[in-house]
């Protein structure tokens, strides 16, 4: 796991409005999502299969009593190396849709670290390819001198995106 | 502490009954009818009784009446709750011997105070 | 102090809404001709309560309404007036009417005004002629200023047998007009020789002078209570007009006068019972008019959104049941812990032994605790009398309802949403199945038509009947309208079972007019939808001039299922045990193939269309797996599938969780449970997985009249 240096990032010397994000790393890339949306970070257990459903999401798994969906993420934006070994990691996210609270969990490469960003750090992401995944991204941010990609939650595990349609069995 | 015997065959008012008066001090005992009423009644004393008129199985001018036959209930209090429609069940009630009445509805301050009226 | 009242808001409704039920119950039983004085006085009661209570938490709308109510019922109950027809009619409208308003102010919304206008005007008619006693309004003794008031008090010996205690009054007095402004004198002439003397009786005569200007009305209220057990006399304090003094005099003595006047007057004086602000509040000095606002204020109604009602009333018995369960769970628990602590293999005898005595535990609890949520299904069935009774009339037929097994207990949600449905069932039987007066008569049936409804277990499940002794399913119509719709082919040679099924596919409907009540073709594919959403089935027996039996399956409970596990490759999966029909080992060439990847089987004398789990599911390749299936024939939508999975496993209860509430609905899943081994397990569901598969007569006839 890279070690990374928390740091507090200010404008102007004021506290603008900030927020914290854990980190996580894919592909050697590291990622951020909102930590209010992080319920826990579990190891890798196989899930239960859902028939078919795309190949990004793995199945569901028991949660003390609770079904819950288990997305590779490395899987969803196309990541080359998307192996479960004894560090791959499961971060289980909740967040508010219409249908109430829902939760899911997300499979990443490791966990980094907890980073306190102000909003005003933050750059609108480039208007990259067609690639979906830039709907995922919330903003870019400078920390230690890496980018660090921010994630939107809602946005990532919306699963109308990607024409997540249903398998034809039931058209 | 001044106990006191609440029997209406509504449940929404003899909660607010018992509230009204726990709230004020006074110890409540609940009944839901005139049967349930004179149980309760041959084994325990009551400061006061305050019972609704209409009430299946034995109405508030009966219990009244089979009350006042009770050793201990021959001077206690008691207030009929009534309606306004009921000039008769006043007579009868008094016939029964009944000390006075509320009339209904009455909200939670008029009833303290009638209590307070007739406990001096 | 102030009691905040919307806290029995809730109470108060619940209770308004079964005093309703219980009208209307009484209200449908009763025969106007010959009613008997019990049943007058639970309606009378029942309406009183509602509006004793709606007055009191400030629903003020609805206290007005059932105000006339109650007073129609009173002069009813006092003899004054008989029962009839009509106000039977009129009754149960305003039974409609107060519930509505009940659900508005409920919500937190005004209620209507229309209705209850309108059923008011009918009521006052009704009172206003004839024999109805009139209200009189008296005027109010004036309010006469004086300088003060000499009261002459003698109380009848049984004074205190009322539990009136004459110096209360006199300390209540003393409130009201000042401490200085009263004397009292006792005349104690009449007191007996003490050997003689009972103390229970009141001897004692008093004169009180009062030395202010209070109001004599503000004294008088001060012995309202007391006016028939004394005689009094009020003579005002000097320089008094005589007019006062012959108010004074009326005011005294006659039981007759005294009470009703004032009682009258206070009636005369605001119908709303607000008035009784004033009444019991004698050391209020202000007028009585002006009192309206004490009571008004505190009358308006908490308006806030009452969430739907959501408890159930459950017997002590099992509660007291579920305690006792409980309790041996903590023992055996107990017991297996210490087990636990020193465990070696010498002991296995008692850990088996234990882990039996758990399982017994843990089914009695959970048979306990699904019995609290069950309710006899009288519930659902209370509502029918009325609208039978109510739709006969619209429809001019007569009617007779039969209910049979109103005892038998089902789980509350499930029986709330069958409720619609059953209500779809009846109205069909009796706009479509039964006949007219007119053609039963004429085809030697009885003037009557009865529909039955019936309810009983079966296994683990409660059948539902709706049953009609009327015309039965009309076959020619129904296939008339099938080939229309191209739902059938025209050739077609079905069987009655099969063109009776044909009712339920979406669209259908053979009524000529869409008449009001059920004729608007999107009635039995919903019935049958909401069915199947509670995993319960529905069929339907009919017989031409006979009748039409409709026959509901439905599981005891939505949360546990009773399931089969199987295997496909190496997943785990689940059929609801309800749904199969049999299970047979067959071999791959059993399986025919008709179109494409649809494969059809021959079961005994029929073919059924077949379905491979693990293509369906995407979990290997067609040609692969073992040449030994395991086929579980299934009943989805009134149609048999074989479904072909590699093996089966063991059969056990499931909780059922939900696979939509953090992913979303999948197409051939129901749902999920947790196995033994903390695994998640899919549920099959049965109509989704048969939803693409053609119903094989029909492929049969198109390829029949391809070649």
């Amino acid at each position: 796991m890279e070690e990374a240096k928390t740091e507090t990032l200010m404008v102007d010397g004021e506290l603008a409005d900030e927020q914290q994000y854990l980190t996580f790393i894919m592909s050697g890339e590291e990622y951020g999502v909102d930590i209010l949306a992080v319920q826990e970070i579990r190891g890798w257990e196989e899930p239960t299969l859902i028939p078919n459903a795309p190949s990004y999401i793995r199945g569901v798994i028991n949660l003390r009593g609770t079904i819950v969906p288990i997305m590779d993420l490395r899987m969803r934006f196309g990541l080359q190396d998307a192996s479960y070994t004894a560090t791959t990691v499961v971060i289980i996210l909740k967040f508010d849709s219409d249908h109430g609270e829902r939760v899911m969990g997300i499979v990443v490469d490791a966990v980094s670290d907890v980073y306190t960003i102000a909003d005003g750090e933050t750059r609108k992401p480039p208007e990259l390819t067609e690639d979906d995944n830039s709907d995922f991204i919330k903003g870019l941010v400078n920390v230690n001198e890496k980018m660090v990609i921010l994630l939107d939650v809602a946005e990532l595990l919306n699963l109308n995106i990607q024409g997540l349609g249903e398998h034809a069995l039931n058209d | 502490m001044v106990s006191i015997l609440a029997v209406d065959d509504s449940a929404s008012m003899r909660q607010m009954v018992s509230f009204t008066l726990k709230g004020a001090g006074f110890q409540v005992r609940e009944a839901s009818d005139g049967v349930e009423a004179l149980e309760i009644a041959k084994n325990e004393s009551f400061d006061l009784v305050l019972s609704d008129v209409n009430m299946p199985n034995m109405n508030g001018i009966e219990l009244v009446k089979n009350l006042r036959q009770l050793e201990n209930f021959k001077y206690t209090p008691m207030l009929m709750l009534t309606t306004e429609s009921a000039g008769d069940m006043k007579m009868q009630g008094k016939a029964a011997g009944a000390t006075g009445w509320i009339v209904k509805p009455f909200n939670p301050d008029q009833l303290l105070s009638t209590i307070k009226r007739v406990l001096g | 102090m102030s009691v905040d009242l919307s806290q029995f808001h809730q109470v108060f409704f619940e209770e308004s809404f079964e005093g309703l039920d219980v009208m209307e119950s009484e209200l449908l039983d009763m025969d106007p001709a010959d009613v008997d004085d019990e049943t007058v006085n639970n309606i009378f009661r029942a309406a009183h309560s509602i509006k004793g209570g709606a007055g009191t938490f400030g629903f003020m709308p609805i206290s007005e309404f059932t105000h006339v109510v109650e007073t129609l019922l009173d002069e009813i109950r006092a003899g004054k007036r008989s029962m009839q027809a009509s106000y039977v009619d009129l009754f149960l409208q305003s039974v409609d009417c107060i519930r509505g308003m009940l659900s508005d102010m409920q919500s937190g919304d005004e209620p209507e005004k229309e209705r209850p206008d309108q059923l008011r005007k009918e009521f006052e008619a009704i009172l206003n002629m004839g024999d109805g006693p009139e209200e009189s309004a008296e005027s109010v003794a004036e309010d006469s200023a004086s300088p003060g008031w000499v009261i002459q008090m003698a109380p009848h010996t049984d004074l205190l047998m009322t539990g009136n205690e004459p110096f209360r009054m006199f300390r209540e007095l003393r409130e009201l007009v000042g401490e200085d402004h009263l004397s009292v004198e006792a005349d104690i002439s009449r007191i007996p020789e003490f050997t003689s003397l009972t103390p229970e009786e009141c001897f004692i005569h008093w004169t009180l002078t009062v030395t202010s200007e209070t109001p004599l009305d503000d004294i008088k209220a001060i012995f309202e209570w007391v006016e028939d057990e004394c005689d009094f006399e009020f003579s005002p304090l000097a320089g008094a007009s005589s007019e006062d003094t012959a108010d004074a005099h009326t005011a005294s003595a006659s039981t007759e006068a005294a009470s009703p006047e004032v009682a009258d007057a206070e009636v005369a004086k605001d119908a709303s019972s607000s008035a009784a602000a004033s009444k019991t509040n004698p050391d209020n000095t202000e007028a009585k008019a002006a009192d309206k606002p004490a009571a008004k204020a505190a009358a308006k109604p908490a308006a806030k959104k009452a969430a739907e009602s959501s408890s159930i009333r459950v017997s002590i018995d099992k509660v007291d049941s579920l305690i006792n369960m409980v309790g041996e769970l903590v023992i055996t628990q107990s017991m297996l812990g210490q087990l636990g602590q020193d465990f070696d293999l010498s002991r296995l005898a008692k850990l088996q032994e234990g882990l039996s005595q758990l399982e017994q535990n843990t089914r009695e609890l959970q048979e306990s605790v699904m019995k609290i949520r069950m309710m006899p299904i009288s519930f659902a069935f209370s509502r029918f009398p009325r609208l039978v009774r109510d739709l006969g009339n619209q429809l001019g037929k007569k009617v007779l309802l039969e209910t049979l097994g109103e005892q038998t207990e089902l789980d509350k949600t499930v029986m709330e949403k069958i409720s619609d449905p059953l209500v779809h069932l009846v109205r069909n039987s009796m706009d479509h199945g039964l006949e007219t007066t007119e053609q039963r008569i004429a085809n030697g049936k009885s003037e009557e038509g009865t529909i039955t409804l019936n309810a009983y277990h079966q296994g683990g499940n409660i059948v539902i009947e709706v049953a009609d002794d009327g015309a039965g399913l009309n076959e020619d119509k129904i296939l008339e309208k099938a080939v229309e719709k191209g739902l059938v082919p025209e050739n077609n040679q079905l069987t009655p079972e099969e063109i009776h099924h044909l009712i339920f596919l979406p669209g259908f409907s053979t009524a000529d007019a869409v008449s009001d009540i059920s004729g608007r073709g999107v009635g039995m594919d919903v019935v049958r939808k909401n069915i199947q959403a509670l995993n319960g089935s529905i069929e339907v027996k009919s017989q031409r001039g006979v009748g039409s039996t409709f026959i509901i399956r439905l599981p005891l409970t939505l949360a546990i299922l009773d399931g089969q596990l199987v295997r496909v490759c190496n997943e785990t999966y689940i059929f609801p045990l309800v749904s199969i029909v049999e299970s047979i080992q067959i071999h791959r060439s059993h399986l025919n193939h008709v179109t494409g990847s649809q494969y059809v089987m021959q079961l005994r004398d029929e073919y059924i269309p077949i379905v491979r789990l693990d293509q369906v599911f995407g979990l290997r390749d067609q040609s692969q797996g073992s040449d030994e299936m395991m086929l579980v024939v299934v009943e989805g939508d009134n149609e048999k599938i074989g479904i072909v999975v590699d093996d089966l496993l063991g059969q056990q209860q499931v909780v059922i969780k939900s696979l939509e509430q953090n992913y979303k609905k999948v197409s051939g899943i129901s749902g999920a449970t947790i196995l033994g081994d903390g695994t998640v397990a899919l549920i099959i569901d049965i109509s989704s997985i048969g939803k693409n598969i053609v119903p094989v007569k029909r492929q049969q006839s198109r390829s029949e009249q391809a070649a």
